[in-house]
């Protein structure tokens, strides 16, 4: 399959790993950004081919990891009334709120349809007039332009029926706050592949040039991940600190302007709570006032609170897996209290959350 | 209570396109009735006059032991690409009793019908239910018809039960697999579950996937002709159709059942060009994703190839593929070697399949 075999390649892939070897002088830590990176190092086995020579650390990069506990609460809620729909992507039915997931209160009798895409929603709200569908906005820029998208739609239909729960967050301000803290080991960044088709790549320079990190612009198969890699430690061995775009096949220096523009004018920039990390400066969206009647915490007169950092259990450490402290085995929860069938945290259930690769992937792990 | 002279006509005549089935079609009465032997007995070569149908089938003996076996169809939409829920619940039971070792030859038939499903529907599945147990060489014997309240059921359940003649020597099954032994695929895997997948959620994907829903007796028959059920020399072990859970849900059952760890090589599992695009677009593994007409085969040490080539000459299983083997325990009861050549443990599907967000 073009474009996919091609990135696949075992040759290419152990030329490069070999590559790597020849090149660090000492072991380097490089931070993945996306979830989507990390399943593909671990299904790959490149995390294992690579040890002691890249240390490769999980980034936060997984929406529904990130997605606050007390929105789920509140979409649960939504779903459990009379008369509202909600709407969702799959693989947010899975993650627990406080105490339960989409899932059991679909089991429950309430209203959870999985869509593959938010236009689907708006569809569903119009085919449904006595009901009221309500979206559940999550992901970085790569779903917000499709969420946007969905409010314009309904709002040039007039529909007053769709609205969105929205808890967008984004990439680069959660990457700040990494680099901030103080305990940070991260010597460079493979940024998000698929973020960056939309953001493009020009507003990590300053990034960049601030920390002396370097970041390179990755895709998700493993001869991207490898390339991304090499790039990332060439520039360390060499003193280097720059934007490097290794996903050229998909990625453009300005990103998709269409879809930026869409997202600018549906939404604004806010200081967003995220699952395990606290509240993050500029780290997501909200609507903005002309698009306020498409709100659903308006709509239903309710809201979600703001409280993030507490809404894990005690026994779960995501939020030291989300910012890349640990690593999930680290975890005293992971394999035993915590399981994909039973979890503890979303990193556990996500398909995009790192705790949920190193259950499935992990040599080991998966043994009954 | 007796009914006046003048309600003779039937109330809801069951003809003509728009009719659609009514409650009154399961209460036992004169709409039942009529449905049945109007509709579905003729559709299985049954004269309702001549050959009234009574409690239960009476079937001549059979010489040998039996198998036994049901299977309940829910799926939705119940027309897709490639198939139909009448097609599946034939070929479910049947490939059932095939992989089984067994000789089909008598199936039941029980239909829960949701109020409200348009007769022609009804009709359509019953068609293709008669023609997939003539190509499968089985009888219908048996059967019954329910109609439950609109909303209580998604148009049509089907649950079909199977008998069939065990034709000896049968596989040992996957309790006696051993280091060693090998692992066979029939065909390509994952077709059923995006055909399904694709219809229902309407993905829009052209042309549409088709599912794999098909008999593999003839498959089964060709290994048994090649003389590979036989003797001390028995290749063929265990086979089993990788339905729900696909065929990684079949390698973890073989696995606990043998106590050794079965390892395939991801670089050989045929997938097709539509299953394996319409899978990493939505983040789904063909290896869990459901089949209908394809089966694993486990095969004695050395013998893989020729179980393969002798499927292979079925139009059915001409995609025939060795794709690993048996080993002593190892790190995880089913592993899989991907790109780097690194053998990774391949965990059992969990729950539903679920689309990733990006």
């Amino acid at each position: 399959m073009k474009y996919l075999d091609e990135f696949r390649d075992p040759v290419l892939a152990r030329r490069l790993v070999g590559k790597i070897r020849g090149t660090v002088t000492r072991p380097r830590v490089i931070m993945e950004v996306c979830g989507g990176q990390t399943h593909s190092l671990l299904r790959h086995g490149i995390e294992a081919e690579l040890q002691g020579v890249v240390e490769l650390i999980h980034g936060p990069g997984c929406p529904v990891c990130v997605t606050p506990a007390d929105a789920i609460d509140l979409a649960q809620e939504l779903a459990s009334r009379p008369n509202v729909i909600l709407a969702s992507f799959g693989d947010m039915l899975r993650v627990p709120g406080t105490s339960r997931s989409l899932l059991d209160v679909r089991g429950g009798g309430g209203h959870v349809k999985v869509v593959y895409s938010p236009l689907d929603a708006v569809e569903l709200a119009k085919n449904s007039p006595n009901q009221q569908v309500v979206f559940f906005a999550v992901g970085f820029e790569t779903t917000a332009p499709t969420t946007a998208l969905a409010v314009l739609q309904a709002a040039q239909q007039g529909l007053e029926n769709f609205s969105l729960l929205v808890s967008h967050v984004r990439v680069l301000p959660a990457m700040e706050a990494l680099m901030q803290a103080p305990n940070c080991r991260v010597e460079g960044f493979l940024a998000a592949g698929h973020v960056c088709t939309v953001t493009g790549f020009t507003e990590y320079e300053d990034f960049v040039q601030r920390h002396r990190t370097p970041v390179v612009v990755t895709g998700f198969e493993p001869v991207d991940l490898l390339d991304g890699i090499l790039d990332c430690v060439s520039q360390l061995e060499s003193g280097q600190a720059e934007v490097s775009n290794r996903y050229s096949r998909c990625v453009q220096t300005v990103g998709n302007e269409a879809a930026q523009d869409v997202v600018d004018r549906v939404y604004e920039i806010v200081d967003t709570p995220w699952r395990g990390m606290g509240v993050i400066n500029s780290g997501g969206y909200r609507l903005r006032s002309e698009f306020e009647q498409f709100d659903a915490t308006r709509r239903f007169a309710t809201s979600s609170g703001t409280c993030s950092s507490c809404d894990i259990s005690n026994d779960c450490r995501s939020g030291e897996v989300l910012s890349g402290l640990i690593k999930p085995t680290e975890c005293e929860a992971f394999g035993t209290r915590c399981t994909p069938d039973s979890p503890l945290g979303a990193p556990m259930v996500s398909s995009e959350g790192a705790c949920a690769a190193y259950y499935k992937y992990q040599p080991a792990v998966g043994m009954s | 209570m007796s009914q006046p002279a003048w309600q003779v006509c039937c109330p809801i005549p069951i003809s003509g396109d728009a009719e659609r089935i009514s409650l009154a079609h399961g209460e036992g009465g004169r709409l039942m009735r009529r449905l049945i032997e109007d509709r579905i007995l003729p559709r299985f070569g049954r004269n309702s006059d001549a050959d009234s149908p009574g409690d239960a089938a009476l079937l001549p003996p059979v010489d040998g032991p039996l198998a036994f076996t049901t299977d309940s169809f829910v799926v939705s939409p119940l027309f897709f690409p490639g198939g139909d829920i009448g097609r599946l619940a034939v070929f479910g039971t049947v490939n059932d009793l095939v992989v089984a070792g067994a000789d089909p030859l008598w199936l039941s038939l029980s239909l829960i019908i949701e109020e409200g499903l348009p007769i022609a529907v009804l009709e359509r599945v019953l068609d293709s239910v008669a023609a997939a147990a003539t190509e499968a060489g089985v009888s219908i014997v048996a059967g019954d018809t329910k109609v439950v309240p609109r909303g209580t059921a998604d148009g049509l359940f089907v649950n079909t039960s199977g008998i069939g003649r065990v034709i000896v020597p049968a596989p040992a099954g996957p309790g006696v697999l051993k280091p060693g032994d090998e692992l066979i695929i029939s065909g390509p895997v994952g077709r059923h579950g995006i055909a399904i997948l694709a219809a229902r959620e309407q993905l829009g994907l052209a042309p549409p996937p088709a599912t794999d829903c098909a008999c593999l007796k003839e498959p089964v028959q060709f290994l048994r002709d090649a003389g590979l059920f036989n003797g001390a020399s028995a290749a063929v072990l265990a086979m089993r159709d990788a339905t729900r859970g696909g065929l990684t849900a079949v390698l973890h059952e073989w696995a606990a059942a043998c106590g050794h760890t079965l390892t395939i090589d991801g670089a050989t599992i045929p997938v097709t060009p539509d299953v394996r695009g319409a899978a990493e677009l939505l983040g789904l593994d063909p290896l869990h994703i459901a089949n209908e007409g394809t089966m694993l085969i486990a095969a004695s040490a050395g013998q893989g190839e020729e179980v393969a080539e002798t499927l292979r000459s079925s139009s059915l299983t001409k995609g025939a593929t060795v794709i690993g083997q048996v080993r002593t325990k190892t790190l995880a009861p089913v592993t899989v070697t991907r790109s780097l050549g690194r053998e990774q443990p391949l965990d059992e599907p969990s729950g539903a399949m679920l689309p990733r967000i990006c």
